[in-house]
Parts: C-alpha cells; sequence; structure tokens
C-alpha cells in the first residue's frame, strides 16, 4: 500500500472515479443500496440530475451518449431501481450505445438470501449489456469502473452494469485513479484488414457500374463522416443512410438519397435493387431496412465494413468483409482508390425519383388539415431559416412520427437525431432530450412525440423544470398509436382494437408543471409558435393536433421485398381536396 | 453439425453463465462442455462441442469472441486435433458374470476401478465413438447398464501448435511463428446463406 493514496470509502472512489474518467454529470434517483453512494456524492463536483423513473435515467444517459459521443452514466438503487432500468439498458445495447449504469446491491453477506430490494440483476442484464460486473469488495470498486469505461467506448460500443453491493460502498481502500487502470485493451484478434481483402475490396469498387453506399450508425460511432464523403465524392457513388445513419452524409449533397428500408424513399430502395455493388459502411442489415432477403440486391456484390465480426454474414452474404474501424479503414482503403469520373449511374438513379419527390404530401398546398410531415418539416424550415439548422437535436419517439421525422427532416450534420432505432422503444424522447440537452446546453433540442409514446414517460417534464432545461416539445397528437393504427388498417381490416388514444389536454399538463404551451390545429400557425417556442429560452411544449388517420408511406409490407413499395394511395379520402400535382 | 470450440476464458465467477447464455440466445444446443484449468494461471480451458448448421461456426466463434471474458477461440473442428473424453460406466454383475466384463475392459483398454458384490465400475478414456463401442459390446452382451457418467469431449491440436493465449500473455514461447490467424474474410464454407428468411412476420 502507497501511504501517498487516500483512503476513501468505496462510496467515495465511485465518485472519485467517476471524476477521473471525465464525468460531469450523473442521472439517477436514489433508495437504500445505493445510499452510501449518494451520501457521498455532494463531495465530488459531480451534477445530479434526479430523475422521476429509473427508466428515464437509463434514456437520458443514453441520449447524453448520442449526443456528446462521450460516455452517459446513471445509478440506481437496487431491485425495483435496478430492473426499472432495464428497457434503457436494452435500448442502448441495440443502437450501441456507451453508457455505465450503477446499481447499488445488498450486503454482500446476504447476496442470494432474497434479501429486501435485492434482484439478481448482473443475471437479468446479462444478454443487454457489454459486460457487466458484480462488486463486492471497495478495492475492486475502481478497476472495475475504469474497465467499464474502457469496455463501453470501444471497438462496438455497448451499455455496462456495475452492481456494487452496499458494504463495498461503506467499507474503505486505497484509492489510486492511475493503478486502477484496465491491463490493456484487448484489440480483437479477428480485427486485422488483410491487404487481400483490401485489394479485393478496390476490385469490386473499380468494376463497379452501379456501386451505392449504405450509411449506417457506425460512420457516426467511429468518426469516419469526412472519410465517408471524401469516398463518395472521388468515386461518384451515391449514399443512401439507415435510420440511425441520418445525419452522417449531409442530406443537401448531391450524392445523398436519403433514407433506405420499410418506409425509405422509393427510388433509394429501387436503386439499392439495381445497384451491382453495396458498400455497407457501419451497417448491420437489420431486417427493417433489407426486406425479403430472398430478394434483397440480387445483382449487387456487398463489400461491408463492419467492426464487430459477428454481424459478418449475419443476415446478408458479404462477397468482402473489411472488419475494423470505420475510419481507419477508410483511411486506409481512399488513398489507393484511383479516382472515378463515370456520373451515368448518378443520372440514373435521380431519374428514378420521377414523380415520386413532386407528389410527395409536402408539396401538397395548404387544403385546411395539418399532416404531422408538414409539421415536421417546418421545424426544419424554422431552424434551417433561422441558421440553426446544424445547432438543432431532434429527439424522437418511436412511431409514425418517427419516420415521419426520418422522411421530412434535413439532417445535414451527425448527432443532430437522436432516435430508437433498434429497440423501437416508447417512451424513450423525453428523457433522452434530457440527457442531449445536459450534454449540449447550447444546442436547440426538439422532443418529437407521439400522443401515446409522451405518456409513457411525461414524468420527467417535472425533471425539466427542476434542472431549469430549455427543451421544446412537440406532440404530435393523432389520437391514435398511429403506427399500430396504420398495421391495422394494411394488414387486419381496419379492426382498430386498443389503438385509439385518449390524452390529456397536454398543453395543461406542461402548464401544471409550469411549463408554457400552444395549441396548433393550422399549418399558417406551425412556424410562428415553433419560432415561439425555441426562442423563448424556456422549455415549451406544442400539442400539434394533426390528421388522425394519416399514413408513413412510401412502405413495405412484412415479407415483401425492397423494390415492392406500397404508394400513399392516389384516392387517399385526406387529399381528396388536396390539388394533387 | 458437430462443432467443436476451444475457448480460454478469464478464470472468474459467472464466466461459464456468460458462454452457455451464448448459445441459449443462438438457440444452439450445447452437446458437451468441459471447462477446467489451462497452462496458464487465472484462464480456464473450455472445449464446448455443439450441434448447429455447418455454416454457423464463424458466427459462434466470433459471438464467443465478444464476450469481455474470452481470450481467444480456437474451432478444431476441421482441424487435426486429439479429441479424448472420460467416462465411468457401472454395470451390474455378480461373481460369476464379472469375468467377461474384465475381458471387454482389456480389449477396450478401460480399467476396472471398483468391484462391488453387485457391480463393476470401468473407467476409460477416448475418442467417443470408442466409448460408445464400449456400451454397445455390454449391452449386447446382456449386462445391465447402471450407470454412465461422461465428461464430455476435450480437444488438443496436434503438434506445435501454440496457442494464442500464450502468444497474447508472452510467454516464451510467443516467437514461435505460428502465423494462424482467423481470416477475416471466413472461408467459403463458412459463409451464412439467408438464414432469417421469413423472419419479417413481427408487428410494428
Ligand atoms: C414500449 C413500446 N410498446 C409498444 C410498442 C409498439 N408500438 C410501436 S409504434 C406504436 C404506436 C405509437 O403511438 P404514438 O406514440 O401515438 O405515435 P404515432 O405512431 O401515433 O406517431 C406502438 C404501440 C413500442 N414500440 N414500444
Ligand atoms: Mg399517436
Amino acid at each position: 500500500m502507497n501511504s501517498q493514496h487516500p483512503q476513501l470509502t468505496g462510496a467515495e472512489i465511485i465518485w472519485a472515479t467517476l471524476v477521473g474518467e471525465g464525468v460531469d454529470e450523473v442521472f439517477g434517483y436514489p433508495g437504500g443500496a445505493i445510499l452510501p453512494a449518494y451520501d457521498a456524492l455532494r463531495k465530488f463536483p459531480i451534477h445530479h440530475i434526479l430523475v422521476r423513473h429509473e427508466q428515464g435515467a437509463a434514456h437520458m444517459a443514453d441520449g447524453y451518449a448520442r449526443a456528446s459521443g462521450k460516455v452517459g452514466v446513471c445509478i440506481a438503487t437496487s431491485g425495483p431501481g435496478a430492473t426499472n432500468l432495464v428497457t434503457g439498458i436494452a435500448t442502448a445495447m441495440l443502437d450501441s450505445v456507451p453508457i455505465i449504469c450503477i446499481t447499488g446491491q445488498v450486503g454482500s453477506k446476504v447476496l442470494g438470501s432474497d434479501a429486501f430490494q435485492e434482484v439478481d440483476i448482473t443475471g437479468i442484464t446479462l444478454p443487454i449489456t457489454k459486460h457487466n460486473y458484480l462488486v463486492t469488495r471497495a478495492e475492486d470498486i475502481a478497476p472495475a469502473l475504469r474497465e467499464a469505461f474502457q469496455i463501453a467506448m470501444s471497438g462496438r460500443p455497448g451499455p455496462v452494469l456495475i452492481d456494487i453491493t452496499k458494504d463495498a460502498q461503506q467499507n474503505t481502500a486505497t484509492f489510486s485513479f492511475e493503478a486502477a487502470a484496465p491491463a490493456h485493451y484487448r484489440p480483437h484478434p479477428m480485427l486485422q484488414a488483410e491487404s487481400s481483402s483490401i485489394q479485393q475490396a478496390i476490385e469490386l469498387i473499380q468494376q463497379a457500374k452501379r456501386p451505392i453506399i449504405l450509411a449506417g450508425h457506425g460512420i457516426i460511432h467511429s468518426g469516419a463522416e469526412a472519410q465517408v464523403l471524401a469516398f463518395a465524392e472521388r468515386q461518384q457513388i451515391p449514399v443512401a443512410s439507415t435510420l440511425l445513419g441520418l445525419g452522417a452524409f449531409p442530406t443537401y449533397h448531391a450524392l445523398s438519397l436519403g433514407m433506405m428500408g420499410m418506409h425509405g424513399e422509393s427510388w433509394v430502395n429501387n436503386a439499392i435493387q439495381q445497384a451491382d455493388l453495396l458498400l455497407a459502411f457501419g451497417m448491420r442489415f437489420d431486417d427493417r431496412v433489407t426486406g425479403n432477403l430472398a430478394h434483397y440486391a440480387p445483382n449487387a456484390k456487398k463489400i461491408h465494413i463492419e467492426i464487430d465480426p459477428s454481424e459478418i454474414n449475419k443476415n446478408v452474404r458479404a462477397d468482402v468483409a473489411l472488419i475494423g474501424d470505420l475510419r481507419e479503414t477508410l483511411d486506409l482503403l481512399l488513398p489507393l482508390m484511383p479516382k472515378k469520373t463515370d456520373t451515368s449511374w448518378i443520372g440514373e438513379v435521380n431519374a428514378m425519383k420521377g414523380d415520386a419527390a413532386v407528389r410527395d404530401i409536402i408539396n401538397l398546398p395548404d387544403n385546411g388539415h395539418l399532416y404531422a410531415a408538414h409539421v415536421i418539416n417546418d421545424i426544419w424550415r424554422e431552424a434551417h431559416a433561422a441558421g440553426r439548422a446544424d445547432q438543432t437535436v431532434i429527439v424522437t419517439d418511436v412511431g409514425q412520427h418517427q419516420m415521419w421525422e426520418a422522411q421530412y427532416y434535413k439532417h445535414d450534420v451527425p448527432r443532430s437525431l437522436i432516435t430508437s432505432g433498434g429497440l423501437g422503444t416508447m417512451g424513450f424522447a423525453l428523457p433522452a432530450a434530457i440527457g442531449a440537452k445536459v450534454a449540449c446546453p447550447e444546442k436547440d433540442v426538439w422532443v418529437i412525440a407521439g400522443d401515446g409514446g409522451f405518456q409513457m414517460t411525461a414524468a420527467e417534464l417535472s425533471t425539466i423544470v427542476q434542472e431549469g432545461l430549455a427543451i421544446n416539445i412537440a406532440v404530435i397528437n393523432n389520437g391514435f398509436l398511429g403506427m399500430v393504427r396504420q398495421w391495422q388498417e394494411a394488414f387486419y381490416e381496419k379492426n382498430y382494437a386498443a389503438s385509439p388514444i385518449l390524452s390529456p389536454d397536454f398543453v395543461k399538463l406542461a402548464g401544471a408543471h409550469g411549463i408554457d404551451g400552444a395549441h396548433v390545429s393550422e399549418r399558417k400557425n406551425v412556424i410562428p409558435t415553433v419560432t415561439k417556442a425555441r426562442t423563448s429560452g424556456k422549455p415549451f411544449l406544442i400539442n400539434f393536433q394533426v390528421e388522425k388517420e394519416d399514413g408513413v408511406y412510401p412502405m413495405i409490407a412484412p415479407g415483401a421485398a425492397l423494390h415492392e413499395m406500397v404508394r400513399r394511395p392516389a384516392a387517399d379520402p385526406l387529399l381528396e381536396t388536396a390539388e394533387d400535382e | 453439425m458437430l462443432h467443436t470450440f476451444v475457448a480460454h476464458v478469464s478464470d472468474k465467477p459467472g464466466v461459464l453463465t456468460r458462454v452457455a447464455s451464448l448459445f441459449r440466445r443462438l438457440n444452439i444446443n450445447i452437446v458437451s462442455l468441459t471447462v477446467g484449468e489451462s497452462e496458464r494461471p487465472e484462464v480456464s480451458r473450455m472445449t464446448i462441442v455443439c450441434e448447429a448448421p455447418d455454416h454457423a461456426a464463424h458466427r459462434i466463434r466470433a459471438s464467443l469472441y465478444k464476450l469481455e471474458i474470452t481470450v481467444d477461440v480456437d474451432e478444431v473442428g476441421r482441424s487435426e486435433a486429439v479429441i479424448r473424453e472420460l467416462c465411468l460406466i457401472k454395470v451390474a454383475a455378480g461373481p460369476k458374470t464379472r469375468s467377461q466384463i474384465f475381458e471387454l475392459a482389456t480389449v477396450f483398454k478401460a480399467r476396472v476401478v471398483d468391484l462391488a458384490p453387485e457391480s463393476v465400475m470401468l473407467e476409460m478414456t477416448g475418442a467417443a465413438s470408442k466409448i460408445e463401442g464400449l456400451i454397445q459390446v455390454l449391452t449386447e452382451s446382456g449386462y445391465t447398464i447402471l450407470e454412465v457418467s461422461r465428461t464430455g469431449r476435450m480437444a488438443m491440436r496436434r503438434g506445435h501448435h501454440t496457442s494464442r493465449v500464450l502468444k497474447a500473455l508472452g510467454t516464451p514461447h510467443s516467437d514461435h511463428s505460428d502465423e494462424t490467424s482467423f481470416p477475416e474474410k471466413p472461408d467459403a464454407d463458412e459463409i451464412l446463406p439467408n438464414e432469417f428468411t421469413g423472419v419479417h412476420e413481427d408487428e410494428a
């Protein structure tokens, strides 16, 4: 033992280690088994944000991490506190978001005895964490926490949980941040880009006549936006995005196609179906982007650049797999690629757009109806006009409004869209937005949530007020669990079982929290109200009363191939009054 | 088909659960699993035999690597390896019927490790097929088998193959140039076809 290192309690070691790792904020909720840690909290320069439900704490840590690229930290007590984190942890796991969850646990002497508020949280979270720890000794806290930070951030990022018994928090140990450093980063033995594969990739790219880049979340995780841009420009390859890849490639760029998949634009999906080469950059061929795998991009060779070897050949067979960090791999590849000038394929792809863009709902003149697409597009236009688009973060919930957001909001910078893609967790938006605002107080943060999902975690309105966070909230109120209603309309003969939903007056609900708000049901009021919210310097809620039975189009039915897209019905009764074309 | 993996994992509580949970999640049945100490302190060696489609090997190996407790994974299925299993067999036999069992044991290179008035216990080490052979002969000879306990397979590559765990840990062997590194592009026979066709029935 080194006398120059202090003796600290385990509780103090938790905070001291977090401070050492550069943590300024944590999201949490106290309780018996974590009280020793809370007792020590105020000795350390860490701001604790008290949530209203631990699910919120996990989503906040998640939103914080997605907005900032840093690790988000949440903390909860044992038993119900820990189990309440579960949905948030799974959400982070499926989208590869680095968060650290600290939970209190009953004393080590009574572990396994069904003590009050004991739950086997390391067992419960085994399949939804990248790794987890049960720590029973004060001296093990710092090494476990430091290793947890390394694991959360390295390779394919993900959530790590550390369960710390009450006695480990109460006992003392010598603390040295340096001595607790993780032994060594274990590089994946499969992570070696082989020169023969690089060569094969170059040949495939050179031979390709109709290549497309599939831009995924991995670009943002890897910080490879500039490399992807350079690659696309140099090779004149159009770029299609996954939902979580939005923002990785600027939408205004001539090579930007837009979102692919179930609710992607038809030309994007058609282009993928006609491609002869797909360059998958940090994406995993999720079923929501491939449609029926048997008919997916039948003529295309596939080059898969991916950091997680278990993703290779999982859903789609790769002709060449380059396993490794995307930015490093592209840096390796880029100088070896001769420049291309043939732009005929880009012309073809653009021609595929046809009248789809013109017939789009956004181009319809005001017909007295308020469509969610209009609201979302106007939120973007307002930010853009104010020169704030690059400084705006949109956090969506899950449902129709989420898909409309992806279609009608133009994301030109990374981390400007935060959304639950893999797990599709309703209730995500409000708490994740709190995390994003805490991480980026200088940015404008908008929640775009449905009337259903907003009610799942609306209790966090109170957190916003307690923390004085100027978050803007747009509730897309269609009186339905809209995405469910759309599926019932399309596949269950309009049997709207349990999809109509009653909501409180959201503006009054906001008012009860001391939050200003407004109702908007006419298009002409959208932009002025959005401006008012954005410039108020305080939290603001807008209840957008939109068309009840609107649908997200285009759409691929389950089991259908990517090019078998269903367009907005021509005789859509909603649009009858609109002057089509 | 049967796949045999040798995994070096850190020797800590809960490690077995992590490995087992991975197979459960992939919906793959573990045929046998042996765990014990290895040549290194704090590193256990597991031999895992599982029944899975031919093409699943890459996915299993890559998934094993994703566990933070994994140091090294080798698939020994298709390589030159010694694969052994230990088996204890208790056979019902009295003083009169024992002698033929002793003969069979000699033929199969099994050892008699316990002799009781009404039973004989045999110990045998060998390839699974040999053990199954002994069990079959005993049964066909009319003996009643009371108990069988098999350890499951253990595997080790033949020749001077230094496991990467030794290299990673910097042992004296580490300079030995064994460059059988994992190809980052799977072999043709490891390519997975579209095994998830028809999974799109899920709801919104
Ligand atoms: C926690 C959770 N429960 C259920 C679902 C299934 N689900 C997906 S979208 C949706 C409807 C969402 O309704 P709303 O929040 O009003 O948004 P809208 O689709 O109307 O825009 C439901 C119930 C889910 N994704 N998450
Ligand atoms: Mg709704």
